[in-house]
C-alpha cells in the first residue's frame, strides 16, 4: 500500500485560533478514512486545506508524492481530486444533467474556438461526457431526475447529485463532507452500500467527515479523531471510539469520579 | 405538451428538442428573410434597429445571464467595436474583414480589462464596469486625431466584394446582412451554451467555490465570458455605427449602457429569447409612443403635444412593473403562457414558484 495523501505537521490559524495544529496523517490508496471530533475540531477545514482554499502557515501536503502547496485550487480536479460540500454547493439554476456535467470539466479538450464552432470533434467528446455521466446516474439511481433543476429538488436528492457530481471528474481521492448530514436512516444506509462500491468497484480513495458514528464504523477502514485542530487519536473505528481521549472530548472526563474531584475542590 | 422519447445522447445534444421545435424556427427564419417584401422602407429599418439591439443584447446576455456578472459599461463595448470597424475601414481594409476585426478588438478589451475587474463582485463591479465606460468616452475624445473627437465620425457604406449596402440607398441588402449576422450570433450562442464551455459559465454564475473545485478556472472563466460578451457587443457596435450613419463619443453614452442591461432584464435573464423579446421593447418603444401619442391628439382634436422624458418614462415604468411582476421578464411569462396551454386544464398558479434554497457553505472569496 502506497500513501495517496500525506499531510505533515499541517498548521493554520485564523488570526489567534489555531485551526489546525500540527496535524499529521497519511491515506492510503484504495482506503476509507474518516475524520470525526466535535463541532470546531477542524475537519472540514482540513478538506478546505486538502481542496487548496486554504493555505497552511506550517507543514506540507502531498499528493501521489508531489506537494500540492505551489498549485491552485482549480487544478486539484485536474490531480484526480474531488470534492462535496457539508452545505451543498450544486449548480442551482441548472439540471442535474449539466450539474454532473460540470464535473467533467477537467476532461474538456475542445476550446472556445472549436466549441463555438461545435466541430465534429466537439460532438464526439459530448457524447463521451454523456456517457460518463449516464453511469454516474446509472450508479446513483438518479434517473428520475436528469432533466430536474436543482431549485426543485429535495435535500436528498441534492446530496446524492453531489456526490455524483464528484464522481463525474473520475477522480483517484474522493472528499466526503458529511456525505450522512440531514438524510434518513434509509439513505444513510444507502450511503454506506455507495461508499463501500466507490471503493471496491471504482477504486476509489475516500476521505470523509462524518458525525454519524454508525457509518463511520461500517464504512472505514481508519479514522482520525480531532478535537480543537490537534489529533486525538488514530486506528480502526473500534480502536478510536474506545479511546479515552475521544471519549473524553465528546462527553467529558471518563473518570467517574471526575464530578465529585470538582464539588470538592469547589 | 410533447414528450420527446430519447433514444440517444444526440437527443440532449442537439440543438433543437424535437423536428416540430426546428420548423418553427426555420418558419421564423423564413418570415425575417422575406420580411423586406413585408414591411415598407420605415419599418424595415425599424427591425434592422431591434436586430442590431438584440445582438448587443446578446452579447451582454453572455455576460450577466450567462456567467451572472453584471456590467454597467458596454457601451464601451459598442464604442470600440465601432470606431475599430470604421477605423479600419478608412484605413482601407474592406468590410468583410474590418467588421469581424471590430469584433476581436472590443473581445480583446474586454478579455484584458476582465481580468482586474471580474475581481469585483456584484455592486462593486457594476461601478468598475461603469467607470469603464465613462473612461471611453473620455479616451474617445482625448484621441482626437484618430477619432476627430466629439465632431464624430461618417461611416463609410459597406463594400461587399463590390456589392455597395448603403442603409438609404438599399435597405433591404443591409437588413440582410444584419439578419446574417444575428444569426450567426445565436448558432455561437447555443453552441457554446451546449458545449463545456457554457456549463462554466453556469457553474460560475451559481457557486464560484463549487465550481473552483469542480476543476474551473473561474478567473479564465470570466474573462472569456468578459471577452466573448465584449466581442458580440462591438459587432453589435459596428453595426450600429453603419446604421447611424454619423457617430460620435456621445453616440455610446452611459445612457445606452444602462438601457442595454435594463433590455435584457426586461426580456428575461439567461436566454437567447430575452435578448430579443428586450430589444423588441427598446426598439419599438419610442414609435408605440409616437403612434399613442399621435391618437390621443387625434382625439383631443389639438395640435401635436410633446411631453418631454415620456419616453424614459415610460421604460422606468415598464421596468418597475417587470422586477415587481415578473422578474422572469417576458421570456419568463412566456414560458407561463406556454405551460398554462400546454397542460391545461391542470396548471396551477404556483407552478413556478421559486424554491427556498437551502444553507450554503460560507463562500471563500
Amino acid at each position: 500500500m502506497t500513501a495517496l495523501l500525506e499531510l505533515e505537521n499541517v498548521t493554520l490559524r485564523f488570526g489567534g485560533v489555531t485551526a489546525v495544529n500540527k496535524v499529521s496523517f497519511s491515506v492510503e490508496e484504495g482506503e476509507v478514512f474518516a475524520l470525526v471530533g466535535p463541532n470546531g475540531a477542524g475537519k472540514s477545514t482540513v478538506f478546505n486545506l486538502v481542496s487548496r482554499f486554504y493555505d497552511p502557515a506550517e507543514g506540507d501536503i502531498r499528493f501521489a508524492g508531489e506537494s500540492i502547496l505551489k498549485r491552485q485550487p482549480h487544478e486539484m480536479a485536474g490531480l484526480g481530486i474531488a470534492r462535496t460540500f457539508q452545505n451543498i454547493e450544486l449548480f442551482d439554476h441548472a439540471t442535474v444533467l449539466q450539474n454532473l456535467l460540470v464535473g467533467r470539466h477537467r476532461h474538456r479538450r475542445g476550446n472556445l474556438l472549436t466549441e463555438t464552432l461545435f466541430t465534429p470533434f466537439v460532438r464526439r467528446e459530448e457524447r463521451r461526457h454523456r456517457e460518463a455521466v449516464e453511469k454516474v446516474i446509472d450508479f446513483l439511481d438518479l434517473q428520475p431526475y436528469r432533466e430536474k433543476y436543482i431549485a426543485g429538488l429535495p435535500y436528498g436528492v441534492r446530496k446524492v447529485v453531489e456526490m455524483g457530481r464528484a464522481l463525474a471528474i473520475e477522480p483517484r481521492l474522493l472528499l466526503l463532507d458529511e456525505p450522512a448530514s440531514g438524510l434518513s436512516v434509509e439513505e444513510t444506509q444507502d450511503v454506506a452500500f455507495w461508499i463501500e462500491d466507490i471503493k471496491t468497484q471504482m477504486g476509489i480513495t475516500v476521505l470523509m467527515v462524518e458525525h454519524d458514528m454508525h457509518l463511520v464504523a461500517s464504512v472505514s477502514d481508519r479514522v482520525l479523531a480531532l478535537a480543537d485542530g490537534k489529533m486525538l487519536a488514530l486506528g480502526t473505528p473500534k480502536e478510536v471510539q474506545t479511546h479515552p481521549k475521544v471519549v473524553e472530548a465528546y462527553i467529558g472526563s471518563t473518570d467517574p469520579m471526575a464530578g465529585a474531584k470538582v464539588r470538592a475542590a469547589v | 405538451m410533447r414528450t420527446v422519447f430519447k433514444t440517444s445522447y444526440d437527443a440532449d445534444i442537439r440543438m433543437f428538442k424535437h423536428g416540430a421545435q426546428a420548423g418553427w424556427y426555420a418558419l421564423l427564419l423564413v418570415l425575417a428573410v422575406v420580411l423586406p417584401w413585408l414591411f415598407n422602407t420605415y419599418w424595415l429599418g425599424e427591425a434592422t434597429n431591434m436586430l442590431i439591439w438584440a445582438i448587443a443584447g446578446m452579447g451582454l446576455m453572455i455576460l450577466v445571464g450567462q456567467t451572472g456578472q453584471a456590467s454597467l459599461g458596454h457601451a464601451a463595448f459598442l464604442a470600440i467595436g465601432c470606431y475599430a470597424n470604421v477605423l479600419l475601414q478608412m484605413h482601407g481594409l474592406p468590410f468583410v474583414l474590418a467588421f469581424p476585426l471590430g469584433g476581436l478588438i472590443a473581445g480583446l478589451a474586454g478579455f484584458f480589462i476582465a481580468f482586474p475587474m471580474a475581481r469585483l463582485h456584484g455592486i462593486y463591479l457594476a461601478i468598475g464596469t461603469l467607470a469603464l465606460a465613462i473612461l471611453i468616452d473620455d479616451l474617445i475624445v482625448i484621441a482626437e486625431p484618430l477619432t476627430a473627437g466629439v465632431v464624430g465620425l461618417f461611416a463609410p457604406d459597406i463594400s461587399i466584394f463590390g456589392l455597395d449596402i448603403n442603409r438609404y440607398g438599399n435597405p433591404w441588402l443591409f437588413y440582410w446582412l444584419v439578419l446574417f449576422v444575428t444569426v450567426l450570433i445565436v448558432l455561437a450562442y447555443r453552441n457554446i451554451l451546449r458545449s463545456p464551455l457554457g456549463r462554466s459559465f453556469a457553474a460560475v454564475r451559481d457557486s464560484e467555490v463549487s465550481a473552483r473545485a469542480m476543476g474551473v478556472n473561474v478567473a479564465l472563466t470570466k474573462a472569456t465570458a468578459f471577452g466573448v460578451s465584449a466581442g458580440i457587443t462591438g459587432l453589435a457596435g459596428a453595426l450600429m455605427g453603419h446604421f447611424a450613419g454619423i457617430f460620435n463619443n456621445e453616440t455610446f453614452n452611459i445612457i445606452i449602457s444602462i438601457q442595454l442591461l435594463l433590455m435584457i432584464v426586461i426580456g428575461g435573464l439567461g436566454s437567447i429569447h430575452g435578448a430579443f423579446f428586450g430589444a423588441a421593447v427598446v426598439a419599438l418603444l419610442p414609435q408605440a409612443i409616437a403612434i399613442g401619442r399621435d391618437v390621443v391628439t387625434g382625439w383631443l382634436g389639438s395640435s401635436s403635444v410633446a411631453i418631454p422624458g415620456l419616453e424614459s418614462a415610460i421604460f422606468g415604468f415598464i421596468l418597475i412593473a417587470f422586477i415587481l411582476f415578473e422578474p422572469l421578464g417576458i421570456y419568463g411569462r412566456w414560458i407561463k403562457i406556454r405551460t398554462y396551454f400546454e397542460l391545461f386544464p391542470f396548471y396551477r398558479k404556483d407552478m413556478f414558484r421559486r424554491q427556498r434554497s437551502y444553507l450554503k457553505t460560507e463562500r471563500m472569496r
